[in-house]
């Protein structure tokens, strides 16, 4: 493995009209890595993955991905290259029923060249390939849950589905916005080791979470975003032993709880 | 003789439904650019004809495809915004294509272009424009079906997941674009050679309004529909020919009855009710 890092970040900012809601955001993520982000609500935290996948245009700043300048690439362009985004507010494709959610990224020039889509040419191969891939993200293939419409599904599947449309691209890093929230405790100790064999197959993670306990299980390092300023950066301990960190999150009970549970 | 005249003008007008209920329900860009199509496609099936001598049934196909390449560009530049710039520009063209032509006296000027050859017989020009018809009808049913036509519809429900799986969404609006062009212009081809003559008339605000009415009467989103709206729309308006420029009032005043009081349109419609019956008699 190289010692080059797959995502650098340097100096990203954003501002939407005065406000200041990105200041000069520096980090890296390593191959194979799960770089956790946490902050308070509003502390920036979508906006930078909006900013990195050129969702939105950042103010300033430059991210590189296995050191190539992709700060000026459109946001189809960044995915076509391995950087794949959750987001938070999930978008499926509601009218359409979960399996047939993953013909579209399957039909992607990505997913055609990294063979994401092993098919011969024939009209129904992308649609055993996505139910592949949904059985592999947690979708019970005997079960009628891949062929209910979208609409109709739960968070936890739809959380899912999220997943599921960045894996039809394989891809190189996935930037998770909220994986673990809305579900239950059930729902994230499922989800879990899924994280984990994402990272056993190579795939770098970026997890954003307010689940704090759930992500320091998870996350070999994190970084704390305050305001739009890196507050920190270091192993779960670390952060957690910081000060500035619980003034941040001061009168938080998560902070307190998983302190207790460290 | 005259009847056969309004049955192809009515697949003139289906071709522009069928391009304007892709477009919109399939693909989300709201067209009102059957005009342009239909004029674009119509001076350059005559200025093949008439300036290189291609025979009808050769400058037809090629006016077809050149004419989709050139609307396709045009309208380029308004595909990655969302939002109506795209009913305004697609409607802007036309308008501006006239005053062009006039000013600057090209393509035959406020006259047309006169002495385009005419199909070989009479029999060929009506064939001709129903199999087109039926062949773009049953194309179209089919795309959106593919996994094409799922990115398609993607593209019009969810165009931030679109772009998250690695497409441009820019891209797939355009293929869209030349598709539907590529119908209207089909349409405007065939016309100049019905009517032997290409004209600024080509650029009328009937072939951009009609086929939405039509559109809106047989029933948005079902392609068929359409169809059959210019069936019922067409040959009236072929009735109020007297009335000149005031069918335009027509139309709009069946559009706004539609969507007020029926706006499933009768495609829809007669699919319930034939749900209903068929309920009925197994009961
Ligand atoms: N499109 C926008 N226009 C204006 N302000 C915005 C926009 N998007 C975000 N903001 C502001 O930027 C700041 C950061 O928002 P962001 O959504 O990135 O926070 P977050 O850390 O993801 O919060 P949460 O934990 O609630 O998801 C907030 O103050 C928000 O109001
Ligand atoms: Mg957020």
């Amino acid at each position: 493995m190289s010692d080059q890092p797959i995502l650098e970040v340097k100096d990203v900012t954003k501002t939407f009209g005065g406000i200041l809601a990105l200041n000069r955001v520096s980090f890296h993520v390593n191959e194979g890595e799960i770089l956790g982000i946490i902050g308070p609500n509003g502390s920036g935290k979508t906006t930078l993955i909006n900013c990195i996948t050129a969702f939105i245009k950042m103010t300033s700043g430059k991210v590189f991905f296995r050191g190539k300048d992709i700060s000026r690439k459109p946001a189809h362009k960044i995915a076509d290259m391995g950087l794949t985004r959750t987001f938070q507010i999930m978008r499926p494709y509601y009218s359409l029923p979960a399996y047939k959610n993953l013909v579209i990224p399957l039909f992607s020039p990505r997913a055609k060249r990294t063979g994401g889509w092993r098919g011969g040419g024939k009209l129904g191969d992308r649609n055993t390939v996505g139910i592949d891939i949904l059985e592999e993200i947690g979708f019970e293939r005997d079960s009628f849950v891949p062929y209910k419409m979208a609409s109709t599904l739960p968070t936890g599947y739809l959380k899912r589905l999220e997943l599921a449309r960045c894996l039809a691209l394989k891809p190189e890093i996935i930037l998770c916005d909220e994986v673990f929230s809305g579900l239950s405790m059930s729902e994230i100790a499922s989800m879990v080791p899924l994280i984990e064999r994402l990272q056993m197959d190579g795939i770098a993670l970026v997890m954003i979470e307010h689940r704090l306990r759930e992500l320091f299980r998870v996350a070999n390092r994190v970084m704390v975003l305050n305001f739009g300023e890196k507050l920190i950066e270091g192993t779960a301990d670390e952060v957690m032993a910081s000060k500035k960190v619980k003034e941040a999150y001061f009168g938080s009970e998560e902070v307190e709880e998983v302190m207790s549970y460290a | 003789m005259y009847w056969q005249r309004v049955i192809s003008i009515v697949c003139i007008y289906a071709l522009l439904a069928v391009s304007f209920d892709l477009l919109a329900h399939f693909v989300g860009l709201v067209s009102l650019g059957g005009a342009l199509f239909i004029g674009v496609g119509g001076y350059l099936s005559a200025i093949m004809n008439t300036s290189f001598g291609f025979p009808p049934l050769l400058a037809i196909p090629i006016a077809t495809i050149a004419g989709a390449g050139i609307c396709t560009l045009l309208l380029l530049p308004c595909l990655p915004l969302r939002g109506v710039y795209f009913a305004i520009v697609s409607l802007m063209y036309p308008l501006a294509m006239c005053r062009v032509i006039e000013a600057l006296d090209i393509l035959g000027g406020t006259d047309g272009i006169m002495g385009v050859d005419s199909f070989p017989n009479r029999w060929v020009e009506q064939y001709f424009v129903i199999l087109m018809v039926l062949l773009f009808l049953f194309g179209v049913r089919r795309l959106v079906n593919l996994d094409l036509g799922l990115v398609l519809r993607a593209v019009k429900d969810n165009d931030q997941a679109v772009r998250a799986s690695g497409m441009s969404i820019t891209f797939y609006k355009a293929v869209a674009v030349f598709i539907s062009s590529a119908m209207g212009c089909l349409g405007g081809a065939c016309l100049v050679h019905i009517y032997m003559w290409s004209g600024m008339s080509l650029f009328a605000l009937d072939f951009s309004i009609l086929p939405i009415a039509a559109t809106v009467i047989g029933g948005a989103g079902t392609i068929v529909g359409p169809v059959l709206g210019c069936l019922i729309l067409v040959p009236v308006s072929e009735l109020l020919r007297e009335f000149g420029t005031l069918r335009i009032v027509f139309y709009s005043v069946i559009l706004v009855a539609f969507i007020v009081f029926r706006s499933e349109g009768i495609m829809v419609y007669g699919q319930r009710k034939y749900h209903q019956i068929e309920r009925w008699v197994k009961v």
